[in-house]
């Protein structure tokens, strides 16, 4: 019964999910099937960092470590690097869990820290980290170094690999086709994850903490073990994402996990909405999609009007960048679509004050 | 032996310095199963650093103190919450931005149990005890006369709902002793009157109450014990009346001698 209502009421939703890569595939190309693709990717991320940030409040600016931990984990136990060809289905997990370990090894040292402080700190893991990946090449060669490491196996089942092009029904599905159902499946698992854990008693105590640590101590929360929780769930699904990326892109390098991506997933949140599921999703399509519109659109249009190309498109999408970022900031500080609750912690404020010149106004009647 | 196991609280010489500020100096008194001790003294005198040394949000110096038959020298303030110690602030610590119930809710967190898997899965056991929750929170909310207001953001309450929140939330925590850190601060004479009712229903309910106030009139009239702290040292204690006349406690209050040394600014900490 609840699952058939579930599914009449999501029915439409879904179908539109299943054929959103051919209709992207028949209006814009190929391209934007990758596009649409890494989007997911990002969405996984900025959901993970969601639990950090949106719910325990937790400021953490080295996100994008635990996606390098989890591609590294995938490209060393499925390349040509050490000759292990691992399948995808313990290599994913793996490279989860190693991240979660990670999460926990940052949240250990950094529990007695709060805002800028675990900021700073937490910015710093991040680097260390990337140099770290980055100069594991000597004495023993690790990582591969700055060449990083190729030739990854791409993510297969069995003998069906999600990187071939496949003939059904007449219809050609494609490598990308086929990653996005595999990333839209995880994306949604991510989902469903964080919008239990939000509704729940773990998720209260993340929010108490993030409200005022020190009652919520008093009131009986370990929140030694509840900050580490928050840390490890959202490394955990960075780790995924991770391994995703490296099967999905064949190649990893230290430079795809530098501070700006850490930055980029943190904006997904608070653009769209901390703490609000939907939100953290509308984020992360919209700071991937823009982007790339940019991109493209910012060359003919120069040429259009100006008749040369008088900016580099690749500065000007970075500066359209910052000015979408302050426009919402001034426009929607809560961000483009917050939680219900944020949306009043916002809103509040001036109902209060209106509240107040009403009573103002009535006295002087 | 049946004088002692009636003690729900027993600080024995508890000293908590800041420094070169003395906070609190071998400070030992009791607290009875089942009655309101009231904490008075000067601002400063080391009334709330002594609320967070029996709660663990400070660690002591010197000395211990027992809770319900158990001896405590240092300890995490979750651990004693688990004890059965929940408390209020002198400045009202709610969670601004989570609605009255969910705030309850929050103080549920020790008496239940749902884990990570419990959240995912919502198996049975773990969707009853977030209906018993939900329940527990809602009579908690009506108990303290605010049930009105349970999907208001704790921050939009008014002043005095807001107290009152933070004692239901205290009692979420299924207390054995309900320690309340200026509970009238700020109220007007209807409120208090409607809180000393409150404070003699959760007594009766067999909850032992520890409280600061400043309301000589509430005290008075509330409790069954009273001690007097002083730039950290306890100068009398007993009921009410003979408390009133003692000339220590006038002295301190209104400075009937001149003290030669000056006033030590001992900090309130977090109070």
């Amino acid at each position: 019964m609840r699952l058939n209502h579930f599914l009449t009421r999501h029915f439409v939703l879904a179908i539109a999910l299943l054929a959103l890569p051919f209709i992207i595939d028949a209006l814009f190309g190929h391209g934007w099937v990758r596009i649409t693709d890494f989007a997911l990717l990002y969405i996984m991320l900025a959901l993970g960092l969601n639990i950090v940030v949106g719910y325990a409040g937790l400021l953490d600016l080295g996100y994008i470590a635990f996606f390098a931990v989890g591609a590294y984990t995938y490209a060393l136990v499925s390349s040509p690097q050490f000759g292990l060809h691992w399948p995808m289905w313990i290599t994913l997990p793996l490279g989860a869990l190693i991240a979660c370990g990670f999460g926990v090894l940052l949240g250990a040292p950094t529990l007695k820290l709060r805002g800028d402080y675990l900021a700073i700190v937490t910015l710093g893991f991040g680097e260390i980290i990337r140099i770290f990946l980055n100069n594991l090449n000597a004495p023993v060669n690790i990582t591969n170094g700055p060449q990083g490491i190729s030739a990854i196996d791409p993510l297969q089942i069995g003998s069906f690999s999600f990187g071939n092009s496949y003939q059904w029904m007449g219809m050609r599905v494609d490598d990308v086709h086929l990653h996005y159902y595999l990333f839209l499946g995880f994306t949604l698992l991510v989902i469903f994850i964080s919008r239990r854990l939000e509704d729940s008693r773990i998720g209260r105590a993340w929010v108490a903490i993030r409200e005022d640590e020190v009652a919520a101590s008093a009131m009986g929360i370990n929140t030694r073990n509840i900050k580490l929780l928050a840390f490890a769930m959202g490394a955990t699904f960075g780790g995924i994402s991770g391994g995703l990326f490296a099967g999905f892109q064949g190649f990893v390098s230290p430079e795809s996990f530098s501070l700006m991506e850490s930055i980029m997933v943190l904006c997904m949140v608070v653009l769209g909405g901390m703490g609000n599921v939907g939100g953290v999703v509308l984020g992360g399509v919209i700071l991937v999609a823009l982007p790339e519109l940019f991109r493209n659109a910012a060359g003919p249009v120069q040429q259009a009007l100006l008749g040369k190309v008088v900016v580099d498109p690749e500065s000007l999408r970075m500066l359209m960048f910052g000015l979408a970022l302050i426009l919402v900031m001034l426009w929607r500080p809560a961000g483009l679509w917050p939680s219900t609750q944020r949306r009043r912690e916002f809103a509040a404020d001036d109902s209060v004050l209106q509240q107040e010149q009403e009573t103002v106004y009535d006295a002087s009647k | 032996m049946t004088q002692a196991s009636d003690r729900l609280l027993e600080l024995v010489n508890v000293g908590k310095h800041f420094g070169g500020v003395v906070a609190l100096a071998d400070v030992s008194l009791h607290i009875k199963q089942g009655e309101i001790y009231g904490l008075i003294g000067p601002n400063g005198a080391g009334k709330t650093t002594l609320f967070n040394v029996v709660t663990g949000l400070y660690q002591l110096d010197s000395g211990a103190f027992d809770f319900a038959g158990k001896r405590y020298t240092q300890c995490k303030p979750h651990l004693l919450a688990q004890a059965g110690i929940a408390r209020t602030f002198q400045n009202i610590r709610l969670f601004a931005n989570m609605s009255a119930l969910e705030n309850i809710m929050v103080g549920r967190h020790l008496r239940t149990h749902t884990g990570i898997w419990g959240a995912l899965t919502r198996h049975a056991a773990a969707r009853a005890e977030e209906r018993d929750t939900v329940q527990r929170a809602r009579e908690l909310l009506d108990y303290v006369g605010i049930d009105r207001a349970h999907q208001t953001l704790a921050k939009h309450l008014s002043y005095g709902e807001q107290r009152r929140l933070e004692i239901a939330r205290a009692l979420a925590t299924e207390p054995k002793l309900l320690a309340l850190d200026e509970p009238a601060a700020g109220m007007n004479a209807t409120e208090t009157v409607a809180l000393k009712a409150l404070l003699q229903k959760i007594r009766a309910s067999g909850i032992t109450v520890l409280l600061i106030e400043h309301d000589v009139k509430l005290i008075m009239g509330l409790c069954d014990r009273v001690a007097v702290l002083d730039y950290g040292k306890k100068i009398a204690e007993g009921v009410p009346e003979e408390v009133r006349r003692d000339k220590a406690v006038i002295a301190a209050y209104l400075g009937g001698e001149v003290t030669e040394t000056p006033r030590p600014q001992a900090g309130e900490g977090l109070g």
